[in-house]
This record gives C-alpha cells, sequence and structure tokens, in this order.
C-alpha cells in the first residue's frame, strides 16, 4: 500500500531501523575489538616487540635477522608410528629454512643474541607443509601469550625494578633465566640444538593421538665459546660462520620427537617435561645451501607454526595461534614494505 | 505493487547467504582482533565457509540473470531505484570478489590454502608478495564496506518493510507477511 499523504511521521519505524542497523554496527565494532582497547591485539604484540627505533621496514616484527638455506629432511619412517602426516613416512623432502636470532633490532650484533632460531618448511608431495620455528632455550620464558607481552613491556620499561616485578609475578621465568645465564655459548648455528618447544598432537594411521614436542639435535659437536669472545668477532660472525662450514660439507640435524605422558604440562612451554618420556629419532634434516635473506628463499615465507599437514594439529598449548596471528600481521606489514628492503642480486626471484 | 516476489530458490539463497556472509565478516574482523587460541579455529571456518560464499553466489547470479527480480514499485523516486540496483551490484561483486581475494591473496603468500584437513585448494597466483600485499589490503578494506553495504541494504529493506509498506521487503521476505507488504 503506498503511503498515504496524511500518514503520521513514522517516528517509531524510523527508531526500529535505527535502533538494527546501530545495534548491528556496535556488534561488528565490539567483535572487531573497536570497543576492548584492553584485548591482546596482533597490533600491540607487534608494538611491544618493536625496537626503540621501530621496527627495519620490510623485516620480520622478531627474529629479524636470519639466513636462508635451502636442504632436505630425510624422514626414517619411526615417525609415523606417532602421526599418519606424509612428511614422517620414510622418504626424503625438500626443506627451505631460515638460521636466525631472537630480538626484532636490526643492527645488535650476533654476539648479543642468547637465544638463536632455526625455522622449516618441509614440503610433501602430496602439497601438505610442516612449518615450524624453533629456538636454543629449552624453555619459553612464561606460560602464556599474555605473560609474553607483559615480559615484552617489563623489558622495555625504564622504571627500576620492573624485571623485578615481573620475575616475581611469573615464577615460571627462573628456568629459562637459569638456562640464559648457564648455558654454554657457540661460536655456530650449526652447533645447537634447536627446540620446537610448543605442544602439538600427533595422530597416527590408527586414530591414537599423541601430544609431543619436537627439537633438533646437531650432529656437529657443541664448542663453548665464551661470550666475551664472541663479542670480538664480526657483528654478523654467525653468518660467515655457517656459509664457511658448509664450503666443507652439508650440516646435519637428526629431528627428536618426545611424547608427553598424561599430566606432563602440555599447555605450558615454559615447563619441560620429566625426563624419560619416550624420545623417537624421526628423521635427518641435512642444509645443503646458504642464501643471504634479501634474495634468498625464506624471505617471503611466513613460518606459522600452525601450518601442519594431515595428522598433526594445535594442542591446549596457547602458543601456536598466538604466534600464528602475530606472524600474519608481522607478514602483512613486512610485505608492504617491501621495497624498503631491496633485493641485491640483479635477477634475483622477484 | 503486483506482490510479484522472488522465486523460492532465490528467497532461500538470499536468507541461506545472509546468514553466511554475516557469519563471515564478524569471523573475519574477529579473528584478526585477537592473539587468543579462538582464532585458529575462526580462520578454519573462514576458508571453507568463503568457497561455499562463492559456489553460492555464482549460483545466485546464475538465477538472477535467468530469473531477473520483481519489478520495483512504480512511484519509488529515481534516486532510490537508483540505489537499489547500484547496491544490487555492489553485494554481488563483492559476494563474487571477496573469496576470490581471499584466494589470491593466500595463492600470493605462498600459504598452503586449506578448507579442511583433507582438503587444499591449489594456488590461483604465483608467490608475490608485492600482490599479496595489496591483495590483503583489499580483502579487508573491502570486507568493511561490505559490512556497510550490508547495513544500508539492511536498512532500506526495513525502510520499504515499515515505512513505505510497498512491497519490496514481501518480494524477498522468507514467508510471505501481509504486515509488511
Amino acid at each position: 500500500m503506498p503511503p498515504s499523504p496524511a500518514q503520521r511521521f513514522p517516528l517509531g519505524s524510523l527508531i526500529v531501523i535505527a535502533a538494527v542497523l546501530g545495534g548491528s554496527a556496535a556488534a561488528f565494532a565490539y567483535t572487531a575489538g573497536w570497543l576492548s582497547p584492553e584485548r591482546l591485539s596482533r597490533e600491540r604484540v607487534l608494538a611491544g616487540l618493536s625496537p626503540p627505533g621501530g621496527p627495519a621496514p620490510g623485516r620480520r616484527r622478531n627474529h629479524v635477522r636470519g639466513i636462508c638455506f635451502t636442504g632436505s629432511f630425510e624422514a626414517n619412517g619411526a615417525g609415523a608410528a606417532l602421526s599418519r602426516a606424509r612428511v614422517l613416512a620414510a622418504g626424503s623432502y625438500p626443506v627451505i629454512g631460515r638460521f636466525n636470532l631472537s630480538g626484532a633490532d636490526l643492527a645488535e650484533p650476533d654476539a648479543k643474541a642468547r637465544v638463536r632460531g632455526l625455522s622449516l618448511r618441509i614440503a610433501a608431495p602430496d602439497g601438505s607443509e610442516w612449518r615450524t620455528a624453533m629456538i636454543t632455550a629449552p624453555v619459553f620464558p612464561v606460560a602464556t601469550p599474555e605473560a609474553f607481552y607483559a615480559l615484552l613491556q617489563a623489558s622495555a620499561s625504564r622504571e627500576p625494578g620492573a624485571m623485578a616485578g615481573f620475575a616475581a609475578a611469573h615464577p615460571e621465568i627462573a628456568a629459562f633465566g637459569a638456562w640464559a645465564r648457564s648455558a654454554p655459548w657457540t661460536g655456530s648455528y650449526a652447533e645447537e640444538r634447536y627446540n620446537g618447544l610448543n605442544a602439538f598432537i600427533f595422530t597416527d594411521a590408527s586414530g591414537g593421538e599423541h601430544v609431543v614436542r619436537w627439537s633438533m639435535r646437531p650432529e656437529a659437536q657443541p664448542v663453548p665459546v665464551p661470550p666475551e669472545q664472541l663479542a670480538g668477532r664480526a657483528p654478523d660472525f654467525l653468518d660467515e660462520e655457517v656459509k664457511a662450514r658448509l664450503a666443507a660439507g652439508p650440516l646435519r640435524w637428526t629431528m627428536e620427537v618426545m611424547v608427553a605422558e598424561p599430566g606432563d604440562p602440555v599447555a605450558d612451554p615454559s615447563k619441560a617435561w620429566p625426563e624419560g618420556r619416550r624420545r623417537i629419532d624421526v628423521g635427518t634434516l641435512t642444509v645443503q645451501a646458504i642464501q643471504a635473506e634479501p634474495d634468498g628463499p625464506c624471505r617471503d615465507i611466513n613460518y606459522d607454526p600452525t601450518v601442519l599437514p594431515e595428522g598433526m594439529r594445535v594442542s591446549a598449548d596457547p602458543f601456536p595461534a598466538a604466534r600464528s596471528s602475530a606472524y600474519a600481521l608481522s607478514y602483512e606489514r613486512r610485505a608492504a614494505e617491501a621495497a624498503q628492503y631491496p633485493r641485491t642480486a640483479a635477477g634475483g626471484r622477484p | 505493487m503486483s506482490g510479484a516476489r522472488f522465486s523460492p530458490l532465490q528467497r532461500l539463497l538470499h536468507w541461506a547467504m545472509a546468514v553466511c556472509i554475516l557469519a563471515m565478516l564478524f569471523i573475519g574482523v574477529g579473528m584478526v582482533s585477537t592473539i587468543s587460541a579462538r582464532t585458529l579455529p575462526l580462520v578454519s571456518i573462514h576458508k571453507p565457509l568463503g568457497i561455499a560464499i562463492l559456489v553460492l553466489a555464482l549460483l545466485r547470479l546464475g538465477l538472477r540473470l535467468r530469473r531477473g527480480a520483481p519489478p520495483l514499485p512504480a512511484d519509488l523516486p529515481e534516486p532510490m531505484r537508483l540505489a537499489a540496483h547500484l547496491s544490487h551490484i555492489v553485494l554481488y561483486a563483492l559476494m563474487i570478489a571477496m573469496p576470490l581475494l581471499g584466494w589470491a591473496m593466500l595463492s600470493a603468500e605462498g600459504y598452503p590454502i586449506q578448507l579442511s584437513p583433507g582438503l587444499r585448494l591449489p594456488p590461483i597466483l604465483p608467490q608475490d608478495t608485492g600482490l599479496y600485499a595489496l591483495l590483503r589490503q583489499a580483502h579487508g578494506l573491502l570486507g568493511y564496506a561490505f559490512f556497510a553495504v550490508i547495513l544500508a541494504h539492511l536498512g532500506a529493506a526495513l525502510f520499504h518493510g515499515l515505512v513505505r509498506r510497498d512491497g519490496v521487503f514481501g518480494a524477498m521476505a522468507p514467508v510471505p507477511d501481509r504486515a509488511l507488504n
């Protein structure tokens, strides 16, 4: 029925319409977090990671310094007892990896980075991928992503006692602190053991589930070097060392998968699992070639730890989700700034 | 108003997709708002739901082109008529473009496009970071635009149904409702 000129102003209807639209917009804004600045967003985490001078444009927002490598992962087949993932069936799978150092400050010399990292993308012929980013620490400093954010804030704080206050509130950091103080430093990426730290669930061919963590055990014998001595080396001595070492032959690690038992702290990477847990060597990583990052194949890979093949999935450990979120925003930002991180080789991959 | 309505299949698709698309936009904006463990299930719904919307949108576009739409009321002012036509074109464009942008963006990132544990889509673009940056930005901005256009669409529908009572709302209403015709 067309509106009659005599009809009175439809105030009630207009209020209903405004309420529906306003309510929808408010629900959307709430979901987006625009009404909850206290929500721990990806943006806040990246701001927390940022060095005082701002992030290095075009590069990763943490573990900013690194070098690419290519190689292969030879699965020995023993991992099939834990997971039906194609990459754990006996065979050889190509790897694009990255040796890296913790921290977001591009100017920091290699000798200062207490934590070193190893990232891998292992590709299976069925198109599935296993991405993982491991570090040399045997435990993570804190138990939750929220505590990690608080740690970033405390360590950036100029207030005296900020770190002491943090440590008092988060006693779990003591295990990491003990490692950082006492573990020997080495002069090579190749001599390090790298630990996945986060727990994942492996599903075997018969549907059995196993909660696991993994590590890479170096073939090279670690040679302790006092940090004062490392401080006297070139700022990028780790890159140069690994290139020189590789010239003499491939570098190898054994991948070791540790299986949790009921009651183990699977959701808390700041706690090691008890000694004596079943450990299975599932294969060997062989690093065959090194490439500088600006032109290297690892440059544009997001080592998102939630990219997993079928037969592996995340567990109650909250970190892979948090890392995935933060890495995605890091990737978005560095992709948008790619021009500020120029490739060096003419004919480098576009 | 003739009382002509969209066909039952068109109405079914409209309301099913309305639910999917609204869910999709809320999931999309919610999954990038936090680093909590909720993000992973949201992301794993976002991808297959997006592809489902793409398939439904193409089906619906075919139906719309074949069956058309009931005529707008003869007394509808020209600006509203124009807005109705334009908004429908924009809605169809976004229903089809958004999933394709998401798919293309993950392709350009070189990120596996996992719809379910055993089902991956092939990339539709080569890996290219510059392209990824553009597509990612477009996907996010057009998502906000999509929600804004849906709000306008919803407001217009309610205006037709509650204020003008000209049969336009009834043409797409899930069930005939004399009160809104």
